[in-house]
């Protein structure tokens, strides 16, 4: 433990409203447009946390707090988790799987809300998003064990320490394999293009965003500014294979991983301008292909 | 048989339209259907002592003639829909407008929800107190284990006209699809009558707002006929440009909308921005990106001169370039085909049966275009090649919307290139007292139909407008069959159907 392991969940939740900002002015560049300011998600926070709720007479206290529980589960899951080389504030045998069920445990709570609006655009919503679970808890799941079987350490922490450039020399295809099956889920998770679409406004069309079209004021600052850190989260996952290793100053440890978290936001934006939207049908199939690339790292990690 | 043949934008005294007993009425119009020919107009119009006359129009688009037949029903009649799908809006409406029930109608529903236009008949037996809103009515159910019952609209998160739509769905999948209409009805038709009024023209340029220069044409040229004027040639080479260049800007946009509703942001960013390079070239024109005040009776209300024909042409090149590249893009990208391919097909049996019009009509195969079927003005003697496709899917349409651009380019190049010299607007005199006339015109969305008819004074007795989408919204109903949910706001930007066009 040192100061940028205390300063990491700090900046996370700082700097994880800037992620949307960049993959958006990212986007906007590939388009020829101008785009969105950068800091948009914090204006839209600052904006929705002085405004009024509305609720429906129709839910109950699932509905309200539906956010605020994944937001807190989100929080929880950034005390077990390392940017890069710069240790979690936490760290114990098995927190890797904490995360991942504190990020289902998140899900549940949104769609346990969505489902109590009584909506039908929302139902739709909760059950594509149920439906799309099953296939990528699988897949993180996997390709987190591969990592433990790795570094041969059961908590996030180590596991990403003891990551490096030489890490890539000696174990490339297992790291690139993980790298793709990560991304993908990084993009599913999120719901980005090629599996959602975060700037339609068509409801039929949408997973995430469907799920939350009751949320207003204060509820929807928490959905927002939780989807900002779920990207975050996510991203840490991903960012952590990458060189270089420890520098021995934390500091420098802690700006390599905010670099490289914004390297993978100008990726996601890329992505997201050069391809279209994959067929709802076809998404457990790009879900169960990040299942395999993970199976197969954790394969070769079996040499 | 017994219907009077004629042709395109030739004036018919009314009274020469034969009246025949229903029997023969039937049989002459499903006999009609059934040689190949499709329904372009079937309304009721008023005769004194409060009585009914139906008149239905045939197109035979292979001979390039048309073909009328009336009949008195009474209050009811036997319905012509189940044995001609194509019938079955024209029905609704009639018994919407005049009370006069056609009996074995597999659909008797309102269609946009007004009064009837003959106080105290309703072909549904309503008060005359309650004025009837939209979308009250029963709506087609499926029952059983699973099925979910999803409704969209009539207000959209999106900036478009105000409709509703009722799906059936198991899942994800559509099992069925109800589309109610009738919150844009402002009784245009009715405006209509007595006229023309010095609104007529205003009335026809904001009936379906994006088809200004269609329905305006389709209007003038229904007048000039009735008045005996002949336009000179520079204005109809000018009218043709106007309703090409108001093709490119629509489909330009649908193109865009459609890689839009995928999220492909390429094509979706460069068409938003060239659809207005379009506009623009028709406010070169007129001063209205819409088109509006440029289509006058007898001619054109501007003239073009040597400065604004180059810069025209300059960038329609200019724009023509971009379009290519950013629509290119689509059919280069593979996830963008493998959203537009198979989504939403209809086969070309159905297009015809529904008697569907337009690019959804050419895009299952269906060889129709007024612009090639019915000529009218400069289309007499400059053909625009016919384009069409076979799939019926989604990736049909926009890529017969692709070919139609290509076209219409080249159309516009040909006739700026050879602009004949003269005036742009003749006089148009007085309308020939009880006389009809059908006048067609391939709008983007299709083929658009005004009959009018004159009184004994020469003003409209009964002016019908059929806009495209009051045939093709059952086309995307059906299309969406067994498709799944999230596919049907793609499905609907393909056809991408007026609301306002549809309700009048």
């Amino acid at each position: 433990m040192n100061t940028a392991s205390m300063l990491h969940p700090l900046l996370a939740l700082l700097l994880a409203p800037l992620l949307p900002g960049v993959i958006n002015r990212t986007k906007a560049f590939f388009a020829g447009r101008r785009g969105p300011p950068l800091l948009q998600t914090y204006f839209d926070l600052w904006k929705l946390f002085r405004k009024g709720a509305v609720y429906s007479r129709t839910t109950t206290w699932i509905f309200r707090a539906g956010p605020i529980v994944n937001f807190a589960c989100l929080l929880a899951a950034l005390m077990v988790l390392p940017l890069g080389r710069v240790a979690a504030p936490l760290s114990f045998a098995g927190d890797l799987v904490l995360l991942a069920y504190l990020l289902g445990l998140g899900r549940f709570f949104t769609v346990a809300a969505a489902l109590d609006t009584g909506s039908s655009f929302e139902g739709m919503g909760a059950s594509r998003e149920v439906q799309f679970a099953v296939f990528a808890e699988p897949a993180l799941l996997v390709g987190l064990a591969a990592l433990a079987r790795h570094a041969q350490a059961l908590s996030l922490t180590p596991i990403y320490a003891g990551l490096s450039s030489a890490s890539w020399s000696v174990s490339f295809p297992m790291l690139a394999l993980l790298g793709m099956g990560l991304f993908i889920l990084f993009l599913s998770e999120n719901c980005r293009i090629p599996v959602d679409d975060p700037n339609t406004h068509l409801e039929l069309t949408m997973i995430h965003e469907v799920m939350v079209l009751d949320h207003g004021s204060v509820d929807f600052g928490f959905v927002q500014w939780g989807s900002s850190l779920k990207l975050w989260i996510l991203g840490a996952l991903w960012t952590g294979l990458m060189p270089p290793g420890a520098t021995g100053r934390p500091l420098l440890d802690l700006a390599a991983g905010v670099a490289w978290m914004l390297v993978l936001a100008v990726a996601t934006g890329i992505a997201e301008s050069i391809m279209a939207r994959v067929r709802l049908l076809r998404v457990p199939q790009l879900l169960v292909g990040a299942g395999v690339l993970c199976a197969l790292g954790l394969l070769l990690t079996f040499r | 048989m017994s219907m009077l043949v004629f042709r395109h934008l030739e004036k018919i005294p009314a009274a020469q339209i034969p009246v025949v007993p229903v029997d023969s009425f039937r049989s002459s119009v499903l006999g009609a259907v059934a040689e190949g020919c499709r329904i372009v107009a079937f309304h009721g119009t008023p005769l004194p002592a409060d009585a009914v006359r139906l008149v239905a129009i045939v197109a035979d688009d292979s001979a390039g003639e048309l073909r009328a037949v009336a009949a008195d029903p009474g209050e009811s009649y036997p319905a012509l829909t189940p044995d001609c799908p194509q019938a079955g809006g024209f029905e609704r409406e009639i018994a919407e407008q005049w009370g006069v029930k056609p009996v074995g109608h597999p659909w008797l529903k309102p269609l946009r929800f007004h009064r009837s236009c003959r106080p105290g008949r309703d072909a549904w037996g309503r008060t005359e107190q309650a004025a009837p809103a939209p979308s009250v009515m029963d709506f087609f159910r499926v029952g059983g284990e699973g099925i979910h019952e999803v409704a969209v609209g009539p207000v959209h998160a999106g900036i478009i006209e105000p409709g509703h739509f009722r799906f059936q769905c198991h899942g994800e999948q559509v099992l069925h699809l109800e589309i109610s209409l009738g919150y844009q009805h402002r009784g245009i038709e009715r405006a209509l009558t007595g006229g023309p009024h010095p609104r007529t023209i205003h009335h026809m340029e904001t009936l379906a707002g994006d088809t200004t220069i269609g329905h305006s044409l389709a209007y003038v040229h229904a007048l000039e006929t009735l008045a005996g004027c002949r336009v000179p040639a520079r204005a109809q080479a000018l009218r043709a440009v106007a309703l090409e260049l108001e093709r490119l800007a629509n489909h330009t946009g649908d193109l865009g909308a459609l890689a839009g509703d995928i999220g492909f942001l390429p094509t979706s960013s460069f068409c938003g921005r060239l659809r207005g390079d379009f506009l623009n070239m028709t406010a070169l024109l007129c001063g209205s990106r819409f088109g509006r005040g440029f289509v006058r009776p007898g001619g054109t209300a501007f003239d073009v001169d040597a400065a604004l024909l180059a810069e025209l042409r300059q960038r329609l090149d200019a724009a023509f370039r971009d379009v290519a590249g950013a629509v290119n893009l689509l059919w280069e990208t593979a996830s963008v085909m493998s959203r537009f391919e198979n989504t939403g097909a209809l086969s070309m049996e159905t297009a015809i049966e529904l008697g569907l019009v337009g690019p959804a009509a050419r895009a299952c195969g269906s060889e129709i275009d007024i612009r090639r079927d019915f000529p009218s003005g400069i289309y007499r003697f400059a053909q625009l090649p016919l384009s069409a496709f076979d799939s019926g899917d989604v990736f049909a349409r926009a890529y017969v919307r692709w070919l139609e651009i290509q076209r219409s380019v080249e159309f516009i190049r040909g006739q700026l290139a050879s602009l004949p010299g003269g005036a742009v607007r003749a006089s148009c005199g007085p309308l020939a007292p009880g006389s009809s006339v059908v006048s067609l015109q391939e709008g983007w969305r299709g083929e658009i139909a005004h009959v009018a008819t004159t009184d004994a004074e020469g003003r409209f007795a009964r002016y019908k407008v059929v806009d495209p989408s009051f045939h093709n919204w059952m086309g995307l109903a059906l299309a969406l069959r067994n498709q799944e949910i999230s596919d049907f706001p793609l499905c609907n930007k393909s056809f991408n159907l007026s609301y306002c066009g549809h309700d009048l």
